[in-house]
């Protein structure tokens, strides 16, 4: 499909000018090293908006969920495997609260999730300072929770992309195989109509929250294992980031379409973008143009794919 | 029919929200095989009436009869689970949906086991098209196509084929014919009058007067909020029936006073009212 032609040729283009080291092993780590970590947040994210919502709170979790394993681990001296699940816990409450308030509240998303975001960098920022005093926490893993979760393989594949490949596998068997993504793209498709047949649409929106929500904080215990530090300004870029891959990926921003091979296409597409550039020798200030003009790209010609899908044996206007 | 118990029937319903009384002494039944048409003009409360006989709103007073017992909705699946289901005015059906996953939304089929469910598509699309066939739609053969290419008649036809098929006793048609051109909404009152030969009782909610004859055992129009008129297949003329539903002003009365004022004034239509 479009999002797949996309793919090739931007790989090629970057091949071509990125020279050696981009076709070779550094090339590849970069981009999906740079991928898996912003994959795993947009196979999320992706579900969330083919269900119709967005979420803008993915880039405070990330540094929440860090700060919160490095602080417990670090400051009070719990158990690692404890602090993980601190930091996973706080990802899940984010998006438990934000599924809380979408549901009841009927406010748009977009503005629930931008609340929540402020509101949970606040407290990151706020706490971090009072128990630790620098908004830098440092912790040195021991060797096993490192292996598994920020270990790098021939020094530079990180293993979040095993963890990548790992949440495909089960989103994939989420959205595409069980009953359970029927739902999701009848909530995306017309919340009322699915609500009339059956589906319990505020149990599952608040579902799709609590998932992004434990996908960012997964990334946010991912990058402390990876980098032995958590900082509280970390993780901002995966905002847009993660949306960008989800509609490069062509999930409609409407909700009620899109895949999961699709959000990994568009994720790989913008890692390699991202990645690429620092290896062709263009300007990376201009970087920010060819992402752009691929975004575009990208949502005009999945419009025309809907269009062409819509329009198949069909004698209906408009 | 007459000593039949109904299998739905509204007694004395009143519903209100806050001060504002939007139904008022509401009194309906409804029997297998025949068609409830509700005729109303916009605003009329044929929407609220519609949400409490799914659930959607329960009845400030009065009761909800089931096979003559007494039954309370608490949510729109009560109803659907005693064999109530609603179609709305667009389908309820999902535009990029494929016509099998849109048919089983809510009650996929399956296979395997424990958390490892499978939802089988191909056995959801050969139902779902099997389904549309026996009502006639024979246009539709793949169920991997979306639900947004067909035409709206198609879409109503499908809802009514998937409300048919999950055991629906009671069918509840908002405006099914409102948006459709001549043709379709005639396709769409074939398909009305199939799910009442097969013995499902049918409330088919309408402000077109043609279509409502077309089908229609018995009638009920609504004037804010309640029952104004209430009678059966043969007994009032068309013109009777939009006179009421446009609230009691009759047509004939409002031509009668064009027609004067045209042959005092050389055949000049009046200027619309300020």
């Amino acid at each position: 499909m479009g999002s797949f032609i996309g793919l090739i040729v931007v790989y090629v283009f970057f091949a071509i000018m990125g020279g050696g080291n981009f076709r070779g092993a550094p090339g590849f780590s970069s981009f999906l090293n740079f991928g898996s970590e912003v994959g795993i947040i947009a196979l999320a994210v992706g579900l969330l908006m083919i269900a119709g919502e967005l979420d803008m709170s993915v880039g405070a979790v990330v540094p929440a969920s860090s700060l919160t394993l490095a602080i417990v681990a670090g400051d009070f001296g719990a158990p690692v495997g404890v602090a993980i699940l601190a930091g996973l816990a706080v990802g899940i409450l984010v998006g438990y609260v934000n599924g809380l308030l979408v549901t009841r509240t009927g406010i748009p998303s977009l503005i629930i999730t931008i609340g929540t975001m402020f509101g949970v960098m606040g407290l990151t920022l706020g706490l971090t300072v009072l128990i630790h005093g620098s908004t830098g926490v440092f912790l040195v893993p021991d060797p096993l929770t490192k292996a598994i979760f920020g270990q790098l393989i021939g020094n530079m594949f990180q293993v979040s992309i095993l963890w990548w490949a790992v949440f495909i596998a089960v989103v994939f068997f989420l959205l595409h195989i069980s009953p359970w993504g029927n739902g999701v793209f009848a909530l995306g498709g017309d919340r009322e109509s699915a609500r009339n047949a059956g589906i319990p649409t505020n149990r599952l929106t608040i579902q799709l929250y609590m998932l992004s929500g434990f996908a960012a904080a997964f990334v946010g215990v991912s990058q402390v294992m990876t980098f032995n530090a958590a900082q509280v300004a970390a993780g901002r870029g995966f905002i847009f980031d993660s949306i960008m891959c989800v509609v490069i990926g062509g999930v409609l921003l409407t909700g009620g379409a899109g895949s999961v091979i699709g959000i990994v296409i568009g994720t790989l597409t913008f890692a390699i973008v991202n990645q690429g550039i620092f290896f062709s020798g263009l300007d990376p200030n201009f970087g920010s143009i060819i992402i752009g003009a691929l975004l575009l790209f990208a949502v005009m010609s999945n419009d025309r794919f809907r269009a062409l899908a819509l329009s198949y044996a069909s004698g209906r206007k408009n | 029919m007459a000593d039949q118990t109904p299998i739905l029937e509204l007694e004395h319903v009143d519903k209100s929200f806050g001060p504002i009384d939007v139904l008022m002494d509401i009194n309906l039944k409804v029997h297998a095989g025949e068609v409830l048409c509700l005729l109303g003009d916009n605003g009329a409360g044929k929407s609220t009436l519609i949400k409490t006989l799914c659930g959607v709103f329960k009845p400030t007073a009065g009761k909800i009869l089931m096979d003559g017992k007494d039954v309370r909705f608490n949510r729109p699946r009560d109803a659907q689970e005693m064999g109530i289901s609603t179609v709305h005015q667009f389908g309820g059906t999902f535009a990029l949906m494929s016509i099998g996953r849109s048919f089983f939304v809510g009650v996929e089929p399956t296979r395997g086991w424990g958390p490892f469910k499978i939802f089988d598509r191909a056995k959801a699309n050969e139902i779902a098209v099997r389904a549309v066939r026996d009502f006639g739609i024979t246009r539709i053969e793949d169920g991997d196509r979306l639900v947004g290419g067909l035409s709206g008649g198609e879409r109503q036809s499908l809802a009514i084929a998937r409300a048919v098929h999950f055991g629906a006793r009671v069918l509840i048609l908002d405006e099914p014919t409102a948006a459709l051109g001549v043709k379709q909404a005639s396709h769409v009152l074939r398909i009305i009058n199939e799910a009442k030969r097969r013995g499902l009782a049918v409330i088919f909610i309408t402000h077109q007067v043609m279509h409502a004859m077309a089908v229609g055992d018995h009638f009920a129009v609504l004037i804010r909020g309640a029952i104004a008129a209430d009678f059966r297949r043969g007994e009032k003329t068309r013109e009777e029936i939009t006179d009421l539903m446009a609230g009691g002003e009759t047509m004939a009365d409002l031509e009668a006073s064009i027609e004067s004022y045209e042959d005092t004034h050389e055949g000049r239509p009046p200027p619309p009212a300020p």
